[in-house]
């Protein structure tokens, strides 16, 4: 094992990650009646929005304060509150996301003054108008993200009578795993905030009339009132303190955080599953049992082949971290771990999982597509899991990819992936042991015939000479 | 907003997109365009740079390399259809990655170091430097970097000036046809010229759109010398100005590199369209015609007659399919919304709404000319103005990019793919049955018959 970056070099080649924006526009689109606008030129709200239009099939609605020449040089302010002025009578939105870029930090915009101000001129009163700086050059989509969940959480927290619900604050899953993660919450009878929740507002149901505002995500009454909680439960281990939301509460208001993976494999399922069962007092729902004994079932059925598998994961932190874990149980051993982004925690998390385990593997952080190529060339991996981006190493070098994560492009359904609890455990392990003998047939008759016929045919051909 | 008025939904409007809204036969006044977007109106609109990297991309062996922050090199990473014969290394997108640091400390040591990496690593012959939005406030100087780093490595290393903020994607083309212009180089002028031989502008080669063309050139007995850009490459880019004719498909993007190689090459040339039967043979007339050569002419004939003896019919049976349906435009530059409006009438549809990101004065006033009374024109439209129109105007399908796709289908209308990232092409003859059998394939699938009304 060995910890490697690459940060020395001055080229990125193939970006493993996104800007920081970009992952700051998600958590706004889980929450209810929101809307977000961008502050810097026209562009980057445009690509943002493609980008993940393209992933879960949706349309997303973001606004530019098209900042021009003009605004560049003289400052922004006028178009700022022109766009949110626009913006709300268009949306009419509960609340206002405000991302900063790149262009509007480096001239210095100071858009919590320009928000306040605008407030208190259009007698806005305490509508939640949510600042983020998001800075391209600051951080990743995941710093983004999870920072502008924090931003929303600090600016909607009022300091609330103690209730039992808990908090339940998710990384960028697939909606399909936010509505699992709810379904076993459910089973548990436990009353809880999901933040934020984009299960159904980036996951619609075809029906009229159209909405441009999806309905569904976390109610801002409910973010509200996130301070009274009995507990906050964050699958966010990989997380920064300075950008964690769980961490927020639990120093603002002595919510008692549990800071979890997030529940993929049979260990951080049944991570989840205890605190669960500790906060709710109830037993572990029958039917949930049987769920963990079917995955034990398919671990099992599925061993020897995924035994075959040298594995290259890569992705958001979070993401890898889980995947990692769920790899190791089942004998897809890692070869080469990846994030594009700064790891947060997962470098010192993975080497608390490497204990007694004497196979190579290679981190790699802030680290791009090319080498994650090289690396996985060396180590031989023969499977990669991840996002669409990694369609780069199938197509150069053979490596089939399992997709996961986000963004899924070139294949439909990312948003409908199911891959947390023991349910979806199950469903992703059977993605990557059928990926894994989907190759194997295609190759095996081959290979075995020039590894072992062809010799023979020689040696025959000696013995006749 | 008289349009929105005229449609019955005055509730929800901005008062400075009005001008931007026309209904045909209602106003007088002309379709305001060529304007920066309105703030918090929700713009479909891209930006200088990604207009500048959707015309440079297609240069095949060239290292396009992004100087700015991570985000604007992920999101253009091999998204393009565009194909390639030879090199593959415009499918991979390098940026200089610029961190805090960078930005409080200029970024150009960065940038020179980096392009002295990927010399080493790829040996380019051609490097284009984009700059993002921060490169021009932070001040690094891009032409004298670049201008360095030719020196040293022997090569061509251009910049491509793109910040986000000096315009809209219409800059991005001009920025982009200017970095091309500096590869043609002027020493060029002295080339001398080949008669039947043309340059293709505006052509990206998507699915292989310049080589069905150039197809039809060589059948002419013509040379096709060069496209821009599909397909290219810096020494093939280089030879432009042998040619004796520039034609000219996507004018939004190349008019102006037209114009400046009439001007400095003594190039002339011809506006073409290669989308739908009618346009292809009519701009492969055209083309003859200019050479005004008896036997291209004559050779031109018997193709069009071949390859619309090959096509009319399965054209003519989707017509007869979708007779009547109401379709509605929202694209990128006017050639291709007009273009767009000729075939949906080869087909039998009308057209009951149509916009642009980046049309231009004349060529709206062409669209307007097009359309039936009554049609929506609308410039830089935004999801809630589409929306209002489309519902209003009944339209069965919209044709339009990646972001308005889940539009139309959450609102139950069917749609056309008609961007950079498509896999099929719509270019040419066998182009025009591949749109007729698109617009059948979502028209007419069985699945519209399970959402009710």
């Amino acid at each position: 094992m060995d910890k490697e970056t690459e940060n020395c070099r001055n080229v990125n080649e193939n970006p493993c990650n996104m800007c920081m924006p970009m992952g700051a526009i998600l958590p706004f689109k889980g929450v209810e009646q929101s809307m977000v606008i961008i502050h810097g030129s026209q562009g980057c709200s445009t690509y943002m929005r493609r980008h993940i239009a393209e992933h879960f099939n949706e349309p997303i609605d973001v606004a530019s304060s098209s900042l021009n020449e003009k605004g560049t040089i003289y400052g922004g302010e006028a178009s700022l509150i022109k766009g949110l002025d626009n913006l709300i009578k268009l949306y009419n939105p509960g609340l206002v996301g405000v991302l900063t870029t790149c262009l509007a930090e480096t001239i210095g915009e100071d858009v919590e003054r320009i928000t306040s101000k605008y407030l208190k001129e259009r007698e806005l009163g305490d509508f939640p108008l949510v600042t983020v700086s998001t800075p391209g050059y600051g951080g990743a989509h995941t710093d983004g993200y999870f920072l502008a969940v924090k931003r929303m959480v600090a600016r909607l927290a009022k300091k609330t009578e103690k209730h039992s619900r808990i908090n339940v604050i998710v990384p960028n899953l697939s909606p399909a795993d936010i509505r699992e993660i709810k379904r076993i919450l459910h089973m548990f009878k436990v009353e809880f905030t999901l933040c934020p929740d984009f299960s159904d507002t980036l996951d619609r149901p075809f029906e009229r009339p159209y909405k441009k505002i999806p309905g569904g995500g976390t109610k801002l009454s409910d973010i509200a009132e996130m301070p009274g909680a009995a507990a906050t439960i964050q699958m966010g281990i990989t997380v920064d303190d300075d950008i964690s939301p769980g961490r927020y509460l639990e120093a603002e208001f002595g919510v008692p955080l549990y800071n979890l993976p997030v529940p993929m494999g049979i260990e951080n399922t049944d991570l989840f599953i205890d605190v669960l069962k500790q906060l709710s007092g109830n037993k572990v729902p029958e039917s949930l049992e049987r769920e963990r004994g079917r995955l034990l079932d398919c671990m099992i059925d599925s061993h020897k082949y995924n035994f075959q598998g040298r594995s290259v994961i890569f992705g958001e932190p979070e993401n890898v971290y889980a995947i990692f874990k769920t790899c190791m149980e089942n004998g897809v051993y890692p070869v080469v771990v990846a994030t594009g982004s700064k790891p947060g925690k997962m470098i010192e998390l993975l080497n608390n999982e490497l204990n007694n385990y004497r196979g190579e593997v290679h981190f790699l952080n802030e680290t791009d597509f090319a080498q994650i190529r090289k690396k996985s060339i060396r180590m031989n991996a023969n499977i990669a899991i991840g996002h669409s981006d990694g369609r780069y190493l199938t197509e150069r070098e053979g490596i089939p990819l399992v997709r996961h994560g986000f963004p899924i492009h070139d294949r439909v359904g990312g948003q409908r992936l199911l891959s947390v609890g023991y349910v979806g455990t199950t469903m992703f392990l059977d993605r990557i042991t059928n990926t894994l003998l989907e190759n194997k047939y295609n190759s095996y008759r081959n290979s075995m015939y020039q590894k072992y016929y062809k010799k023979l045919k020689v040696a025959g051909q000696q013995l006749q000479g | 907003m008289i349009a929105m008025k005229e449609a019955g939904l005055p509730d929800v409007f901005i008062k400075e997109r009005e001008d931007f809204i026309h209904t045909k036969g209602k106003q007088k006044k002309q379709l305001k365009c060529e304007n920066d977007s309105v703030a918090g109106c929700v713009s479909q609109r891209a930006c200088v740079y990604c207009g500048a990297r959707v015309v440079l991309n297609p240069v095949t062996d060239a290292v396009h390399l992004v100087h700015g922050p991570i985000g604007c090199a992920s999101y253009t990473w091999d998204i393009r259809g565009s194909l390639s014969s030879g090199a593959e290394l415009y499918r991979f997108s390098f940026s200089t990655d610029l961190k805090e640091e960078d930005v409080i400390f200029g970024g150009e040591k960065k940038l020179a170091r980096a392009i002295d990496e990927l010399v080493l690593k790829y040996n380019p012959k051609l490097i284009f430097v984009y700059a993002t939005c921060i490169v021009g406030v932070i001040g690094d100087d891009l032409e004298a970097v670049c201008k360095a780093a030719a020196r040293k490595h022997g090569i061509k290393v251009i910049p491509v000036q793109s910040s986000g903020f000096i315009g809209n994607k219409s800059a991005g083309y001009r920025a982009a046809c200017d970095a091309l212009l500096r590869l043609i180089g002027p020493t060029s002028r002295n080339e001398t010229k080949e008669s039947k031989c043309v340059n293709y502008l505006g052509d990206f080669n998507l699915a292989g759109e310049v080589w069905i063309i150039g197809n039809y050139l060589k059948q002419m007995g013509i040379k096709l010398n060069v496209a821009f850009t599909g397909d290219s490459s810096c020494e093939t880019l280089k030879t432009a100005a042998r040619a004796s004719l520039n034609i000219v498909q996507c004018a939004g993007s190349m008019i102006y590199l037209a114009e400046k190689m009439d001007e400095i090459y003594d190039i002339p040339y011809l506006n073409v369209s290669f989308l739908g039967l009618e346009d292809t043979a009519e701009s492969l007339r055209k083309i003859a015609r200019f050479f005004g050569d008896l036997k291209i002419i004559h050779k031109t004939e018997e193709l069009i007659k071949k390859e619309v003896n090959a096509y009319s019919g399965t054209v003519q049976s989707y017509r007869e399919k979708l007779k009547g349906k109401k379709a509605a435009i929202y694209v990128g530059g006017g050639f291709k919304a007009i273009s767009l409006v000729k075939q949906f009438s080869e087909i039998g549809i009308d057209v009951v709404m149509i916009g642009t990101q980046t049309g231009r004065q004349e060529e709206y006033e062409i669209i307007n000319e097009l359309v039936d009374e009554g049609t929506v024109i609308l410039d830089d439209a935004n999801p809630t103005e589409l929306e209002k129109f489309m519902v209003e105007k009944g339209a069965h399908l919209l044709v339009g990019g990646v972001k308005e796709r889940p539009l139309a289908y959450k609102l139950g209308i069917a749609f056309i793919d008609h961007n950079h990232d498509r896999k099929h092409p719509l270019s040419g003859f066998a182009g025009a049955v591949n749109f007729a059998r698109e617009v059948y394939s979502t028209v007419c699938s069985p699945v519209w018959k399970y959402i009710g009304t």
